[in-house]
């Protein structure tokens, strides 16, 4: 509605409506303020937000105020709150708030500093790693879900063949042979430009027809696809591929996020295959609105829901999987502390130091367990069949 | 129904195919070569690494080491490139150490979560329901490894008894009861740890599912008819809610296999899990490779038995 026409509605003599004006914000937030789980996951979420960020500030830079990599030999496994020893430490080693808040590890590194940097490279992970599987998610779903129908034709596997084979066998060495597939499948893409043999126009030879049949559609390659990926043992196969790639914060969380987007296609999908049928879609369609502009501007708003509810419990699943990797020594490499870390290399001390295990454990527990509470209250909120039972 | 079983049947063979040439792939593409484990060691001469390139054919180009490693794999041959040993006896040989704990660990998932869950359904909004709903998103949420040292150190704290690994070193002696017993406090740890996923998540889907039925107009007509409480829950509700978990059978199959690496590292359970972490560090194709095709194939057999379990069932469906 235009903001000019405004004035005029009220100037009529239709009543405006005497309920009082709710946007779809105010509704969502009443409905979402009885369920006090998830309201102390909410709290929980922006409580760890800001300490990561604080964290980040504090621990990061070529001058810390907190260093999370100083080594201290002579105050290692100091239990928490415990006064630095200040005749043995220089003035750069005394640590900043005056107290090990909790403690030193092993090498004497302060805790409390590794855990505010854990904190954030935690949030980093886990929102990196759910940002590309809810990317790809989207995507491939979207696809699915819109052009479910259209039929891939033959020879649309075969140029797709021509390309992979070729793009793979030149980067193999054999870039003669690679290059002339590649010019092959480029060849029969552009054949029909040139001769302005557009489908339907002219009679296709009958060499041709054979590969102008219809061999799947593009929703049964995609859902394939999933099938293919939900094979996989998800952690087996995330620890293979970081074990064989080389040790960096970044693999970590692409192979999370690669690994991880099955649930969100699904999703899209089936929420798609309803909206394309509703009229706003239709209407949109003969509108003129581009494919485009219909898939992420009209019908994404309206399948967005359940993509936020497994997005959120997405990201407490990669802070859980980052810390398992972690945990059996895959994880971030070094220079970063993560909580798995921390917990990983304090487990052979969990007799002598336990905090060195608790502290991170009951860490993660909390973290994790705020999304989990978040994410359930927002499925309960967005889901409108649960919505009507209550 | 036959129609069914065969087209699924074509589906699951050619996906299969295609997981077999996709872990392939990402097993030999990523960096790195397995006879450049060491190039440090003064023994592994040029020599020695053109020889093992040979004997497992590393020197081919990679379409003909699929089709020479699935060959060697079907006919039982295949080699760990570790020891030399078999791969399918030794999978199978772990397998038999994983077993105990995949049975343990199932009985008392399905035994805890039934129970749990009906009754947060009764009594919904109630005590019960919110405090089990709380547990059960704290046992989702709990770091394995964490909750594994937690129990660790107050079985061992206050019971006395050790739970590391699959029974006492040098206990060979002793009456057989204590013998048992040993096995018992072993077997508990590891497997209570493998159920508790398993406990959170299936309690809040049988509470979903008694929900669900404990809405119908049937119930209602039920209940107002006189019915006592417990024949409508237990006799009218229960039946059908179950229905769902019938095909849930099928899809615990590749629970069989998944034997968590985390968990059995902890434990120093020789078990599949570990198998497939000790051949990941090894850099063990040949282990690695089965591990993943047998666990796809136990992924599409659970699927098709679920579907096959659905069909039986629930007479409405037609597939």
């Amino acid at each position: 509605m235009n903001v000019e026409q405004r004035p005029v509605a009220g100037d009529s003599r239709t009543e405006p409506p005497r309920a009082e004006r709710q946007t779809r914000a105010q509704e969502f937030w009443q409905r979402f303020a009885h369920n006090r789980l998830a309201i102390v996951g909410l709290m929980i979420f922006i409580i760890f937000f800001c300490i990561a960020l604080t964290g980040l500030y504090l621990t990061s830079g070529p001058n810390p105020v907190l260093d999370p990599a100083l080594v201290r030999l002579q105050e290692k496994l100091r239990p928490p709150f415990a006064k630095p020893n200040l005749e043995t430490l220089g003035p750069q080693e005394v640590p900043a708030l005056g107290v090990y808040v909790f403690g030193t590890d092993d090498l004497g590194r302060d805790v409390f500093a590794r855990m505010l940097q854990g904190a954030s490279v935690s949030l980093f992970v886990g929102f990196v790693a759910v940002g590309i599987s809810v990317l790809i998610g989207i995507f491939m779903g979207g696809i699915a879900g819109y052009f479910g129908e259209t039929p891939i034709r033959v020879d649309h596997i075969l140029v797709a063949c021509f390309f992979l084979s070729g793009a793979a066998l030149a980067a193999t060495g054999l870039i003669f042979f690679g290059g002339g597939l590649l010019m092959l499948g480029l060849a029969y893409m552009v054949y029909p430009l040139l001769t302005n043999n557009a489908p339907g126009k002219r009679p296709v030879p009958k060499w041709l027809r054979i590969v102008r049949q219809k061999a799947i559609s593009v929703d049964t390659l995609i859902m394939r696809i999933v099938d293919i990926m939900l094979c996989f043992p998800s952690f087996f196969l995330i620890l293979t591929v970081v074990a064989l790639l080389p040790a960096s914060i970044y693999n970590i969380m692409i192979v999370i996020g690669l690994t991880s987007w099955m649930g969100t296609t699904r999703f899209v999908r089936a929420e798609f295959l309803s909206l394309r049928e509703q009229d706003f879609v239709a209407a949109a369609r003969a509108l003129g609105v581009s494919n485009f502009r219909i898939i992420f501007r009209h019908m994404m708003p309206n399948a967005i829901a359940p993509v936020l509810v497994s997005a959120t419990i997405g990201i407490a699943t990669a802070i859980l999987t980052e810390a398992g990797l972690s945990f059996l020594g895959f994880g971030v490499p070094p220079p970063h502390a993560t909580w798995g870390n921390i917990l990983s290399d304090g487990k052979r001390f969990i007799f002598d130091a336990p905090w060195l295990t608790f502290i991170p454990g009951f860490a993660i527990l909390i973290v994790v367990l705020a999304f989990t509470l978040f994410g359930e209250g927002l499925r309960d909120v967005l889901n409108p069949k649960l919505r009507e039972r209550h | 129904m036959l129609s069914f079983i065969g087209r699924s049947i074509v589906q699951k063979t050619v996906t299969l195919f295609f997981v077999s040439v996709v872990s392939f792939l990402i097993i030999h593409l990523a960096p790195g070569e397995p006879s450049q484990v060491d190039p440090l060691n003064p023994k592994f001469t040029p020599e020695m690494v053109e020889r093992f390139q040979k004997a497992f054919h590393l020197d081919k180009p990679l379409y003909v080491q699929y089709v020479y490693f699935y060959r060697d794999l079907f006919a039982g041959r295949s080699v760990s490139w570790r020891d030399n040993q078999s791969v399918l006896a030794k999978i199978w040989e772990r397998f038999l150490n994983s077993l105990p704990l995949f049975i343990v660990g199932t009985l008392i998932t399905w035994t805890l979560s039934f129970p749990i869950g009906i009754r947060a359904a009764i009594f919904r909004g109630g005590l019960y329901d919110r405090s089990t709903t709380f547990v059960a998103y704290l046992l989702i949420s709990i770091p394995g490894f964490f909750f594994a040292y937690l129990l660790i150190i107050v079985v061992v704290n206050s019971f006395h008894v050790p739970v590391i690994g699959m029974e006492t070193f040098g206990l060979g002696e002793a009456p057989w009861p204590s013998l048992f017993m040993d096995r018992i406090w072993h077997l508990l740890l590891p497997s209570v740890l493998g159920a508790t996923g398993g406990i959170a998540v299936l309690s809040r889907y049988v509470r979903a599912q008694m929900l669900e039925v404990e809405g119908q107009d049937y119930i209602r007509t039920a209940r107002a008819k006189g019915l006592p409480p417990e024949q409508v829950h237990y006799k009218h509700a229960l039946r059908n809610a179950l229905l769902p978990f019938v095909t849930m059978f099928g899809l615990i199959l590749p629970g069989l296999i998944g034997g968590s690496v985390i968990i059995e590292s902890i434990f120093s359970w020789p078990g599949m899990g570990r198998m497939a972490y000790e051949a990941i560090l090894a850099r063990d194709y040949p282990v690695i490779l089965t591990v993943n095709f047998v666990s796809a194939v136990l992924v599409l057999a659970g699927t098709f038995i679920s579907d096959l379990l659905y069909l039986v069932v629930d007479p409405r469906i037609r597939l």
